[in-house]
């Protein structure tokens, strides 16, 4: 039977790109479907009625919503090239710690980033590079958090690398100074093929957040 | 080799009680220490769990697993008999997206209905409402989110079911009533009634006096700022 592989997606999404990631590694081959979020479609609507977000994987008609539970579902379907996951339990939980660290730190700090001024930004900001910090720090002398290849948290983190530019110009500060190994890292990531494809340019990026800012009177 | 397998966890809290309740569903015996959570975290704690220094936490043979999802999924992959995870890898997925529904938008949202200031209260609790639907319909027919017997997804929904019913009785709230939510609401029912979920839920008359402070005390400090 032929795979069935749909991806509704929106390209700056750091979400998003978690999904193309894992889609790649494993060597998927799948219709991307960019959505207008002003204007989502009916397909979206029908296939994630809860949420009504994208990433939504379709997968022979069948949807599965949630970036890091789409990256599970890729990773346990298509097992056999490239394991995210580690297959002790033990270290999976550890992958799965900094994965739901990333989620529950990373994006609504670095929104608060590029959304706020002054002293809220002055807390976000020293906030963000703390968090980057212990990534970091849980990174130590590995090439990437899984160890010598491409991980579940590498997948989960390395999106938001497309948005480091984006940050630096609006909170003016520069990430690499403040944390050379995790840019270090994250231009490693950058070589493999599966990630450069699924990142857009860190100046589209900025360009869009400043669409944003337009947008929703953002100074 | 013997295993070792600790909680770190508060009698009274919805997210420890889901490390235990897994853990009595696998048969594991472990060694439970009730940590002072509002007064002083022991050393202990800080050391297994630096980053977010909270409970549960779950200790197996000295290694510590944080988060009470994480451990949950350790737990299934660990003890691999009375799995509470289905197999399938689509129906794996769904239960997860049910498991993080519930614990970022249904639990927050009913807790916040609790404890928020009047003029803000029927927002919330409409909110909160449209969150029970949608929770009412992944129960699909079924007894359980599980199926026939107990799933991953009920363990997260015992703090819906069990914790947050608690608290409403306390507000004088009624959402989980079983005239506006029937299914979800004998799911509740039937749930409690597990010999393994009753033995293992901390008591209500124990608890009901313990919400009660804790929310007498959130309204206090309030009232002053």
């Amino acid at each position: 039977m032929a795979e069935e592989v749909v991806l509704l997606d929106f390209r700056p999404s750091p979400f998003g790109m978690r999904s193309r990631i894992a889609l790649a590694e494993k060597g998927i081959k799948y219709e991307y479907k960019e959505e207008d979020l002003r204007n989502k479609s009916a397909l979206l609507l029908q296939m994630n009625p809860v949420h009504k977000k994208i990433p939504v994987l379709i997968h022979n008609g069948k949807p599965v919503c949630e970036s890091l539970i789409q990256v599970q579902y890729i990773d346990e379907v298509w097992h056999d090239k490239a394991p995210l996951l580690p297959s002790d339990p033990y270290q999976k939980a550890t992958a799965r710690f900094w994965a739901d660290y990333v989620d529950k730190k990373i994006y609504d700090l670095g929104s608060r980033v590029w959304k706020t001024k002054g002293e809220e930004q002055a807390t976000a900001k020293k906030e963000f590079i703390e968090t980057l910090k212990l990534m970091e720090k849980e990174l130590g002398d590995k090439p990437y958090f899984g160890g010598e290849s491409l991980g579940y948290v590498d997948v989960a983190f390395i999106p938001f690398y497309s948005w480091f530019y984006a940050y630096e110009k609006c909170g003016n500060f520069s990430i690499e100074a403040e944390c050379p190994k995790l840019i270090a890292w994250a231009k490693r990531c950058m070589q493999k093929e599966s990630v450069a494809k699924s990142l857009p340019d860190q100046q589209k990026v900025y360009d869009f957040i400043l669409e944003m800012k337009k947008r929703f009177g953002i100074e | 080799m013997g295993e070792e397998v600790k909680v770190f966890g508060y009698w009274a809290s919805p997210y420890s009680y889901r490390a235990e309740l897994a853990l009595k569903l696998k048969g594991v015996s472990y060694e439970y220490i009730n940590e002072d959570i509002f007064g002083n975290k022991s050393d202990l704690l800080l050391k297994y769990n630096p980053v977010h220094k909270k409970v549960p936490v779950l200790l197996h043979n000295g290694k510590p697993i944080v988060e009470s999802l994480v451990i949950l999924e350790y737990v299934e992959e660990t003890w691999k008999h009375n799995p509470y995870l289905p197999q399938d890898p689509y129906d794996k997925a769904t239960a997860r997206f049910w498991i993080k529904f519930i614990d970022e938008k249904c639990f927050p949202t009913l807790w916040l209905a609790a404890w928020s200031a009047e003029n803000e209260r029927e927002k919330v609790t409409n909110e909160a409402c449209e969150y029970l639907k949608t929770l009412e319909s992944a129960l699909n027919g079924k007894k359980f989110f599980g199926g026939e017997t107990i799933g991953m997804v009920d363990i997260v929904a015992s703090s819906v079911g069990y914790f947050i019913r608690v608290t409403q009785e306390i507000m004088g709230q009624n959402l989980l009533s079983a005239d506006k939510f029937p299914q979800l609401f004998q799911w509740s029912e039937d749930f409690a009634n597990c010999s393994i979920v009753k033995e293992s839920l901390p008591p209500r008359d124990k608890l009901l006096p313990f919400v009660k402070g804790l929310i007498a005390k959130y309204q206090q400090d309030n009232a002053k700022a």
